[in-house]
């Protein structure tokens, strides 16, 4: 009790700071638009940010509302073009620095949230005047109501997920076509300089071999022979460049006998623990795959390991994988090893990778790939519970007749005036509740069929819609 | 003797093996295209050898392989030679896990060398055993850390490399340049240093030594 009272006396000590603030800033904001002095623009948001910040925080600890901040999110730093300039709309500029002013203006100023902030500034300081005698009488209370208020104009709103999550999707996506090109790019020049180049010399050393084939046939059979050499060595190359694009045995085996094969081939001495009761889609395989090949190489390579350990799990629909290994420890993603491919690659599926590596080791990765699994194996899909089958059942099974015979065809006998009444039940009935009965037997057996249709369909709606929203959107 | 099934589904490549086979003195009493097709003609036909594709619809994964595994587990011993567009030690190891023998692993370029090839084709048929270099450098390779293995001298490694292959003393002393009582001390020494008991069987003898490679790694 104490605690709340001592909580309400702070926000309204707050108003101290608050008040001044809210002049300044609104005098600010004047000066910007009306008189062009721009530059005051940002500082005015950044400190309303903080204290809709702070407002937030202490919310979100004294009272059970979390708040989440409504911002979209920061434009990515300028970068230079092919010429090394700058570029914001038509104007190229040697220094990043007025391009970035430029987008960060355009931010703060697009962002809906800047003026909802601005507008809680105004009205906050009324809002706590109104709400004070519950304050004083009722503090729980009092605060549970002030947090609505403030999760109204300064919480996240539908639109600002889903645009910080149109941004979200916006650079894995890029993250993921790059990383493709970049493979594209490599394949390319392993076929252009290996395979393409030994079959030229491989038909040029046939024509010289038919060449000669009557004049000299001793050399000519040695040529030949020496094509034969150089189709094996091609060969060789191609299977190289194969692995290097999608392993066979991954194709063939799928993910676990993959890793088996890479922990026989690889020089440490590797455990492998797989746990996965079917095959995973082929994307998923393949970034996995790389992800470990990636990690036990540079294992056997930097860190001086003797051995490792990969474990390779289900949680649900997610996907984890650790790796382990007993080497010097100390890896760092900034240093540049692979660890950054590694990310960019599982940042297609919106993977996660935790690194522990202290300096004299262990070394543990750990990878998160959340929802990856098909759901049919997650073992979640939910089946519907018996009473509702049967419900549902029972539904189809009878929506049919106050709907047709009951409905309908009673309306059409009473409309024509048809003496027959056989089973209708409307038309046994005194006249004044015959139209009533015919309305509410359709009525009724509209409701059944919508009901027998709805029931499955909402039975998973919460998994249905959380997967059509890779970052739960509508769960939170 | 020598009859033979072949299990490929390209066709130039079915073709080809079925011509260097009948070249050579086979009689090709099948040419499957498909895993079911080949289980069905493994057992029912009981070749005195098979030459297996790994990959073969309807899956086009590891089918020929699968096929050959299972055919050998209610034959034992059935002589089937696995070819590969690529050789995996797992492979390698499931093929060698049953201890017997008439197993054979290739690289579908070592077909290029028709004379190997086809000495390859009727060590398997006899119930020895072709192991492809590939893969005998990575079962040692893995091995490479135990301690017996890394006892042995250069001498005696390629020794083993050879009849890890499936060759006889006869063809080792001929590729390596040795006379025939040289290569049989070193392999009673690669026996001594590996603890395995001294056989005088050719067959036995790489049987042995791949169980050998299989065990650890």
């Amino acid at each position: 009790m104490f605690r709340r009272y001592g909580q309400v006396t702070a926000l309204l000590a707050l108003l101290v700071v608050q008040v001044p603030a809210t002049l300044l800033s609104f005098a600010m904001l004047f000066l910007a638009i009306a008189l062009g002095m721009v530059f005051l623009f940002p500082p005015q948001v950044r400190m309303v940010r903080r204290l809709a910040e702070l407002n937030r925080r202490l919310m979100r600890e004294w009272t059970s509302v979390p708040i989440e901040a409504p911002y979209l999110p920061k434009p990515p730093p300028p970068v230079p073009g092919p010429d090394g300039m700058y570029r914001s709309d038509r104007t190229l500029y040697k220094t990043p620095r007025v391009p970035a002013w430029n987008d960060r203006w355009k931010w703060m100023l697009t962002d809906p949230a800047t003026w909802r902030d601005d507008l809680w500034l105004a009205v906050d300081p009324m809002v706590k005047t109104l709400l004070l005698p519950l304050f004083v009488g009722l503090p729980e209370q009092g605060l549970r109501l002030y947090a609505l208020w403030s999760d109204l104009t300064l919480g996240a709103t539908a639109a600002s997920r889903l645009a910080s999550q149109v941004s979200h999707l916006k650079r894995t996506r890029n993250l993921a076509t790059d990383s493709q090109a970049a493979e594209m790019r490599r394949i390319e020049r392993d076929l252009h300089d290996g395979a393409q180049a030994r079959l030229v010399a491989i038909g040029m050393t046939l024509g010289t071999a038919e060449q000669l084939m009557d004049g000299d046939p001793a050399a000519a059979k040695a040529l030949l022979a020496k094509a034969r050499e150089a189709s094996s060595e091609t060969l060789t190359e191609l299977r190289r460049v194969i692995r290097g694009i999608h392993p066979p045995v991954l194709a063939e085996r799928g993910l676990g006998d993959a890793v088996r094969a890479l922990a026989m081939d690889s020089p440490l001495q590797v455990r492998v623990e797989v746990d996965l009761p079917h095959r995973l889609e082929a994307p998923v395989e393949a970034a996995v795959y790389f992800a470990i090949s990636e990690l036990l190489s540079n294992a056997a390579r930097h860190g001086g390991a003797a051995s490792a350990t990969v474990d390779i799990s289900t949680n649900g629909p997610d996907l984890r994988i650790t790796v382990t290994d007993d080497g010097m420890g100390g890896a760092d993603p900034a240093k540049g090893s692979g660890l950054a491919g590694i990310e960019r690659r599982l940042a297609a599926f919106d993977g996660l990778l935790a690194l522990n590596s202290p300096p004299g080791g262990p070394t543990t990765v750990t990878m998160h790939l959340p929802r990856v699994l098909p759901d049919h194996w997650s073992g979640d899909l939910g089946r519907m519970p018996r009473w509702k089958m049967i419900l549902v059942g029972f539904l189809w099974a009878t929506a049919w007749c106050p709907t047709f015979p009951q409905g309908f065809v009673a309306a059409i006998f009473k409309i024509f005036q048809i003496d027959e009444k056989t089973w209708f039940l409307a038309l046994h009935l005194p006249g004044p509740w015959q139209w009533p009965t015919i309305i509410f037997m359709i009525l009724l057996g509209v409701t059944m069929h919508t009901m027998a249709i709805r029931i499955p369909a909402t039975h998973n709606r919460d998994r249905w819609l959380a997967e059509a929203t890779p970052s739960r959107l509508w769960c939170s | 003797m020598n009859r033979v099934l072949i299990a490929e589904d390209l066709y130039l490549l079915r073709d080809g093996l079925v011509h260097l086979l009948q070249a050579h003195g086979f009689s090709v009493v099948g040419a499957v295209e498909s895993g079911p097709e080949l289980l069905k003609g493994l057992l029912e036909l009981r070749p005195d050898v098979s030459i297996v594709d790994v990959r073969l619809p309807p899956t086009f994964t590891d089918e020929g392989l699968q096929a050959a595994l299972a055919a050998r587990k209610s034959v034992p011993g059935l002589p089937i030679l696995v070819l590969s567009q690529h050789v995996e030690q797992l492979y390698a190891r499931e093929l060698l896990a049953d201890g017997s023998g008439g197993i054979g692993y290739l690289l579908k370029d070592r077909v290029f060398n028709a004379e190997q090839f086809i000495d390859a084709v009727r060590r398997v048929a006899v119930g020895g055993t072709a192991m492809d270099p590939e893969v005998i450098a990575k079962l040692l390779a893995s091995n490479a850390r135990h301690e017996p293995l890394a006892a042995l001298t250069p001498r005696e490694r390629d020794v083993l490399e050879a009849m890890a292959e499936g060759r006889s003393n006869a063809a080792i002393s001929q590729r390596l340049h040795l006379s025939e009582s040289a290569v049989a001390k070193h392999t009673a020494n690669i026996f001594a240093k590996l603890g395995l008991a001294p056989s005088d069987d050719d067959n036995r003898r790489v049987l042995a030594v791949l169980a050998y490679l299989n065990s650890r790694g």
